[in-house]
């Protein structure tokens, strides 16, 4: 099967999950290429050899400088058609949900997203996709060629590198859509320095927009301050200002893993999910008993945060007390 | 100014697939699916008193559709459009992409806006595809629009911190659930509702071929549901004023405290 992963790249760097799909692509068998689509990227793009591409295809314009999808759309569609692949994988990120699903009205091309695996089984290629809160995993296929596929972020760890590989090089030629280019990014986002940092932490507490306001912030940090972790916070409250980005966990937030997560009014969506899953213990306190993430916490408290949360910091500050008796 | 908004009905209750046709069971009640309603009270801002522009809803799916839009229409939207028809059943992205960009087109909106996700299928790739189709710029996950000199602004949230993006109407927005807060259908609001202009249209109405729907539309499938892995046990419990000590407890046990 003949393959094309759409890398993509930030600050110089190609991404990780890119990265990832790649290596199943090769792993799969197949033969795979590449396309490095942005604005002076020659250099970077030949790196994808050393992970296995055989054939690097790079598209190198000006106006491919912003992370805008549509302009993605063309280049891959042409791309697609003139080469005839039969699969396109993408790393699943804001960008490449928009360019994959732009593609797949494009070319007519059927497009499975949020997949964890994929895999071939009698010479077809199958996605696993979780579904309902991921209470079923679903098999789904493509009855028609290009498939397009999204995988889900943090799915495949990107393979080791090796040498600098041998892949083949080739110039795509930019030509865009009118429409493809009135989107304009009038200012891109950087990467946000300021903020705790909440990768590293051994404990962390984490609030959602069942605090019900920024100002019950105060409850988690209390907690946290307790238990002697960091604050976290879901997208949703960073995009509703009472929390910084840079304590965001999640899809497009930080991925971690600490060895006790404790949710509180968080409802769990997958978006979150993908940031914490890998947390020795989850502890959620939420009073929604339909919370997806009361499936897959080690510990549900349906109940009131506002009551539950205080009286938690305050048992877990008697309990340092005892251990570490003021002399 | 027109603006129409997307949105879907899903099952309120009762979440599963169905074996046999292994497409979600949709006999439940159906309700608006909550993350369209911040795209609808977006909508109604962006009118504001302005009573030259209309909100119209535009959704594809069964007529019971309908009852779950009724409270768009109580919360404030001027009118449906709702393409129904069997031979859409089962439809996936590209099938569902066409049938709903042929609609709009007939409606020629100056605005078109999408909710973040469908919380039944977790798709949130829809507007991306209808805008490849309309031909229209398109910006995703914005978490504040601002709308001047005939053109839209958005804020949004990627994986690096926050954008800002631009686009001449007539354009396709996708709005995060962050936005704003969906208000409350008035009492008055929702007696008026049923009044409002409902209007179900088929396929052939809006030209749409019956091969470019449904199953024969459809370029994905189905072929297994399965249990997921298995993960630790998980322990739920209901707090009866207890809930702290048993969260102690808990992480005592698993020496986590």
């Amino acid at each position: 099967m003949s393959t094309l992963v759409f890398v993509e790249h930030h600050d110089g760097e190609l991404q990780k999950d890119s990265l990832g799909v790649l290596g199943k692509a090769v792993q799969l068998g197949d033969e795979v290429s590449v396309l490095v689509a942005g604005s002076d990227v020659e250099q970077l793009a030949l790196q994808a050899g050393a992970f296995g591409a055989q054939h690097i295809y790079i598209a190198d314009d000006p106006a491919l400088e912003a992370p805008l999808p549509q302009p993605r759309v063309d280049v891959l569609a042409k791309l697609v058609q003139e080469e005839g692949f039969e699969a396109v994988l993408f790393a699943a990120t804001v960008l490449t949900a928009d360019v994959a699903a732009g593609l797949s009205a494009r070319l007519d091309a059927g497009l499975n997203w949020d997949l964890v695996d994929l895999d071939q089984q009698d010479g077809k290629l199958v996605g696993k996709r979780p579904a309902l809160d991921d209470t079923v995993y679903v098999d789904v296929g493509w009855t028609s060629e290009p498939r397009l596929a999204l995988i889900r972020t943090g799915t495949f760890d990107p393979p080791t590198k090796e040498g600098t590989g041998q892949a083949q090089i080739s110039k795509v030629d930019v030509s865009l859509e009118d429409f493809s280019t009135q989107a304009t990014m009038i200012e891109q986002a950087h990467e946000e320095s300021e903020g705790p940092s909440i990768e590293d932490a051994e404990v962390i507490v984490a609030g959602g927009r069942g605090l019900g306001g920024p100002e019950n912030f105060a409850l988690v940090e209390e907690l946290a301050k307790a238990l002697g972790g960091a604050v976290a916070a879901t997208r949703a409250v960073v995009d509703a200002g009472w929390y910084p980005y840079a304590a965001q966990v999640g899809q497009t937030g930080k991925t971690v893993a600490p060895r006790l997560y404790v949710a509180v009014g968080i409802s769990g969506a997958i978006q979150h999910k993908v940031g914490m899953q890998g947390s020795n213990v989850i502890v959620a306190i939420n009073k929604d008993p339909n919370a997806p993430i009361f499936e897959y916490a080690d510990l549900g408290v349906v109940g009131d945060l506002h009551e539950i949360v205080p009286k938690l910091t305050e048992l877990v500050n008697a309990k340092n007390a005892a251990h570490f008796p003021r002399s | 100014m027109k603006i129409a908004v997307c949105v879907k009905a899903v099952p309120e209750q009762a979440r599963r697939i169905d074996p046999g046709t292994k497409r979600l069971d949709r006999s439940g009640e159906p309700t608006l699916n909550p993350f369209d309603a911040n795209a609808v009270e977006e909508a109604l801002q962006l009118k504001g008193d302005d009573g030259g522009s209309e909100v119209v809803l535009v959704s594809l799916g069964p007529a019971r559709t309908l009852e779950a839009l009724r409270k768009a229409l109580a919360m404030g939207a001027d009118r449906v459009v709702l393409v129904s028809d069997d031979a859409a059943a089962g439809s996936d992205l590209v099938a569902t992409s066409y049938a709903l960009a042929k609609g709009l087109e007939r409606e020629q909106p100056d605005l078109v806006l999408f909710g973040q996700q469908a919380n039944d299928s977790d798709g949130a790739v829809l507007w991306a595809a209808v805008a490849d189709r309309l031909r229209r710029p398109l910006i995703s996950q914005v978490a504040e629009l601002t709308l001047a000199d005939g053109s839209v602004r958005g804020k949004r949230q990627t994986e690096f911190g926050y954008d800002v993006i631009q686009a001449p109407l007539p354009a396709v927005v996708a709005v995060s659930d962050a936005i704003n807060e969906p208000r409350y259908p008035s009492l008055k609001g929702i007696m008026g509702a049923k009044k409002k202009p409902q209007e179900t249209v088929v396929l052939s109405d809006l030209g749409v071929e019956a091969e470019r729907v449904g199953e024969a539309g459809s370029r994905t499938e189905v072929y297994a549901l399965n249990d997921p892995p298995p993960r630790g046990e998980t322990v739920r419990i209901e707090d009866d004023g207890t809930g702290a000590e048993k969260v102690v407890e808990f992480l005592l046990e698993r020496k986590a405290l």
